[in-house]
């Protein structure tokens, strides 16, 4: 077996940090490699090494047999190393056709362009019009046209970030129908992601790292999805499982709920109608963008609601405030952290004070008692094991991670009777992911109602027993799992019906 | 080629620092342009009568203090709409507002002798200034026009109002056709607190108000809605704060106080309503809450500064026929030093080599 690209050794500091510690990986010609590790273990940093963005401090790459080091991605680009970026790098308003024309470095181009990206399209599996303004297409596709454009430069490595996390489930299907057939036909691919169920798929081969270091390189297949996330973290992961689930009387419903969006382009929401028990935890489904924000600042109450429309325990809500609305018990985590659900210029004290109902005693007649919040805040800080020094710290120093835990943790140390989340663990590794994960559980069996608004399907599918999909403003009815559920989800994800 | 970059932590002595480093930087450059402009007046002496004298001769001092109070009431006022990010410029016009309104009290009740006048002109001052600002609050909330531009403009023409409200209605009957008010009774003048000076009770109530604000802000939730509006508006409608009342609070609270502040210079140093009510307190008290980094105490101490420049400006322009303008001059280098200061606690400057 032969080679693509053989890392040996690569070291790369910033500072203190060493981003890359003697990190080494071979990519075995026609093959799909993966490389796992989470948020902060240096994936980045290898890959911005071999696509020649960064130069490493130390070690050696060999490119099919031959030393190389790139100076720049141009010099990558030449070698037959393309890369498809997490986000992607098109223009809106120009077409497909000269979106990837303006992404070749002027190589083979001729007249017959357009054609020449159909023959792609076809060989590969990637639909996709020439013509087409990008600004029209949806993030899949928007994919293929990233893709295309690499392979125009008929590579011999691609490399792919993370291309999943922005797709429905069918386009992920046909995502790995396309990268097989790439391999297939001698394009080496590394594929970088923490899904490890898509990496047990289509990966022969898995390099982990964590905190820098390489931990092993493996066989996808010989192992667990367990183990490998367990090798990823570095520690071992709590079972995720109800212990009670006793559904009791409705909780809170949504009935007929239409709203059109001030902004022109947000997304105007239809009659959307849901109802919630007791004791059970829903999720809303969907890409990004098809009114989860719109749905969101309605369920917060950021924007009232007509009458008649949001009911929480009997009481009509719609036109309570959020601060009103957290004194029935019902709690929210938005999915933007810094500066929706945290400010970020202000201590993680003060912070607390979003989110303040009365029975906290933090503030009384709104006069703020700081030893109390500080009480609460480090409450929180302890539970959810967020890593900061101090309570004083601003919530911009946080990681992204860790102020999403302590958004989550503010929350939940409040036992709400409904919880309304949005995106809980996004950004968040998958240690603390498991644990809030866990604690959205706990809070279950004890019998409140958890509304999860989540792109990330695993996530509903692993804790809601009662699944909606938002697609353009419209919440589909629950989900029957019985029988081919992820086929429906997947067909209404991309505005079907079932 | 420089450029910033944001500093990972900001230094907390620095911060502290920052506002004595300022004035030092403006007295180097103050001493820097005397050396080059004046002739024949050592500029030692010039920088004792801008500088020291104020604080040493007792009358001047008083004059320093009375013109501290207008500074730091308006000031206070301007730092919690700024903290909202309500940019009220115009604090000037609604301190003339307030000015007129209060007067007006004061001089309709002209020929009577009685204690609720004084309080009775405080309040109408208070809501002349309200009034005034409240009409920025009023378009910004229902038409969305910036607050900047109608708080400026409107001091154009609070200022023509009261040209208007002198040549007509509040003129002196019997004042020779001057443009001025009558000369307000002792009960509708402001208690002096410094005998034998102009020194009245506004320094005591600007004193009070600023202990006020600053458990405003720092123990009430009213200061985290102000705060949090400010810094990050989603944030506040997460919390659940109603954004419409922020501009509400912060303009009708700056615009009081500035009300607040014209009435008291009218009933107190003037003594009557003239012409020469404004005095760029409204503008000043800009610099005023910023070199106190809008902080509600601060603001007490940066006011005496300002008022210092003002006391020691005027003397030199007596006693060495220096221009008025010194005084401008100095506040602005306060301003623009305290700023750049602040800048490079912030940032720090990086040099690079740009290619080719």
């Amino acid at each position: 077996m032969k080679y693509q690209l053989e890392v040996s050794n690569i070291t790369k500091s910033y500072g203190d940090l060493k981003a890359n510690d003697n990190v080494s990986l071979s990519i075995k010609d026609s093959s799909i490699h993966a490389l796992l590790g989470e948020n902060g273990a240096g994936k980045s940093t290898l890959v911005k090494i071999i696509y020649g963005s960064l130069t490493p401090d130390s070690g050696e790459m060999k490119w099919a047999n031959n030393k190389y080091s790139p100076k720049s991605p141009f010099q990558a680009r030449e070698n037959g190393i393309a890369m498809v970026f997490q986000h992607f790098s098109l223009f809106e308003s120009l077409t497909v056709e000269d979106n990837i024309i303006l992404g070749l470095d002027g190589v083979g181009l001729n007249e017959n362009f357009s054609e020449q990206i159909i023959k792609y399209s076809k060989q590969y599996g990637l639909d996709i019009n020439p013509q087409q303004v990008v600004g029209d297409l949806s993030v899949g596709a928007r994919q293929r046209v990233e893709i295309i454009r690499c392979l125009m430069q008929n590579p011999k490595l691609l490399i792919m970030d993370e291309p999943t996390s922005v797709l429905t489930p069918q386009e992920v299907a046909d995502l790995f129908v396309t990268l097989k057939k790439l391999a297939a036909d001698g394009c080496a691919i590394l594929y970088i992601s923490h899904k490890l169920e898509e990496v047990r798929e289509i990966c022969s081969e898995a390099t982990i790292l964590r905190g820098g270091k390489l931990v092993q390189s493996c066989i996808p297949q010989e192992h667990s999805q367990k183990e490998l996330a367990e090798m990823m973290i570095g520690k071992k992961l709590t079972e995720l499982a109800r212990t009670n689930i006793t559904i009791g009387e409705t909780i809170f419903s949504i009935d007929n709920l239409s709203r059109k969006s001030d902004d022109i382009y947000g997304v105007n929401l239809k009659n959307i109608a849901l109802k919630m028990s007791k004791g059970s935890i829903v999720g809303i489904a969907g890409v990004a963008g098809n009114g989860q924000d719109e749905l969101m600042e309605l369920l917060i109450g950021e924007i009232p609601s007509p009458k008649a429309t949001l009911n929480f325990n009997g009481q009509d809500i719609g036109l309570l405030n959020s601060h009103e609305r957290r004194q029935l018990s019902m709690f929210f985590v938005p999915e933007e952290r810094l500066g929706h659900g945290a400010v970020p210029d202000m201590s993680l004290d003060e912070n607390m004070l979003l989110s303040r109902p009365d029975s906290t005693e933090m503030t009384s007649r709104d006069v703020i008692d700081w030893e109390k919040v500080a009480v609460h805040s480090k409450t929180v800080i302890d539970t959810f094991d967020v890593q900061t020094p101090s309570s004083k710290m601003l919530a911009k120093s946080l990681s992204g991670g860790n102020l999403q835990k302590f958004m989550v943790g503010r929350e939940l140390i409040q036992n709400p009777e409904l919880l309304i989340v949005a995106q809980p663990t996004w950004g968040v590794d998958a240690g603390s992911a498991n644990n809030i994960h866990q604690a959205l559980i706990e809070l279950a069996d004890k019998g409140s109602a958890i509304l999860i608004i989540s792109q990330d399907l695993d996530e509903i599918l692993s804790l809601c027993e009662q699944i909606h999909v938002l697609s353009e403003g419209q919440l589909s009815d629950a989900v029957d799992m019985k029988s081919k559920g992820l086929e429906k989800i997947s067909q209404l994800m991309v505005g079907g019906k079932v | 080629m420089i450029k910033l970059i944001p500093r990972v932590e900001n230094s907390t002595v620095m911060v502290l620092l920052s506002p004595l480093l300022a004035l030092t930087l403006t007295a180097l450059s103050a001493y820097l342009i005397f050396v080059f402009v004046l002739v024949d007046i050592p500029v030692s002496s010039v920088f004792f009568t801008l500088f020291v004298e104020p604080l040493i001769d007792s009358y001047y001092f008083s004059e320093l203090l009375v013109k501290a109070a207008p500074l730091m009431i308006i000031g206070l006022g301007l730092s919690i709409g700024f903290r909202a990010g309500i940019w009220n410029i115009g604090a000037e016009g609604q301190y003339v507002m307030g000015g007129i309104a209060g007067s007006a009290v004061g001089l309709y009740f002209y020929n009577v002798e009685a204690l609720w006048l004084l309080p009775l002109m405080t309040i109408a001052g208070i809501l002349g200034g309200m009034f005034y600002a409240g009409i920025a609050a009023f378009l910004r909330i229902k038409y969305q026009v910036n607050e900047i531009l109608v708080t400026l403009m409107l001091t154009y023409v609070a200022v023509l109002f009261l040209s208007a409200m002198l040549q007509g209605p509040l003129r002196n009957p019997s004042g020779f056709n001057f443009p001025e008010s009558r000369i307000f009774h002792d009960s509708a003048m402001l208690p002096i607190i410094w005998e034998g000076t102009r020194l009245h009770i506004g320094l005591i109530v600007a004193i009070i108000l600023s202990f006020v604000a600053w458990f405003g802000i720092k123990k009430h939730m009213f200061g985290m809605q102000i705060k949090i509006s400010g810094s990050a508006p989603r944030a506040a409608k997460f919390a659940g704060f109603d954004d419409n009342k922020t501009v509400w609070y912060s303009l009708l609270i700056s615009g009081g106080l500035a009300g607040l502040a014209g009435l008291f210079e009218a009933a107190g140093p003037a003594g009557q309503l003239t012409p020469g009510l404004p005095q760029f307190y409204g503008f000043t008290a800009i610099i005023v809450a910023f070199l106190a980094r809008l902080h509600p105490v601060g603001v007490l101490f940066s006011a005496l500064l300002i008022a210092l420049s003002y006391v020691g400006g005027e003397n030199v322009q007596i006693e060495y026929n220096l221009p008025s303008s010194i005084t401008q001059i100095f506040q602005g280098m306060l301003l623009f030093y305290f700023l750049a200061c602040d800048i490079l606690i912030k940032y720090k400057v990086v040099s690079f080599k740009t290619k080719n």
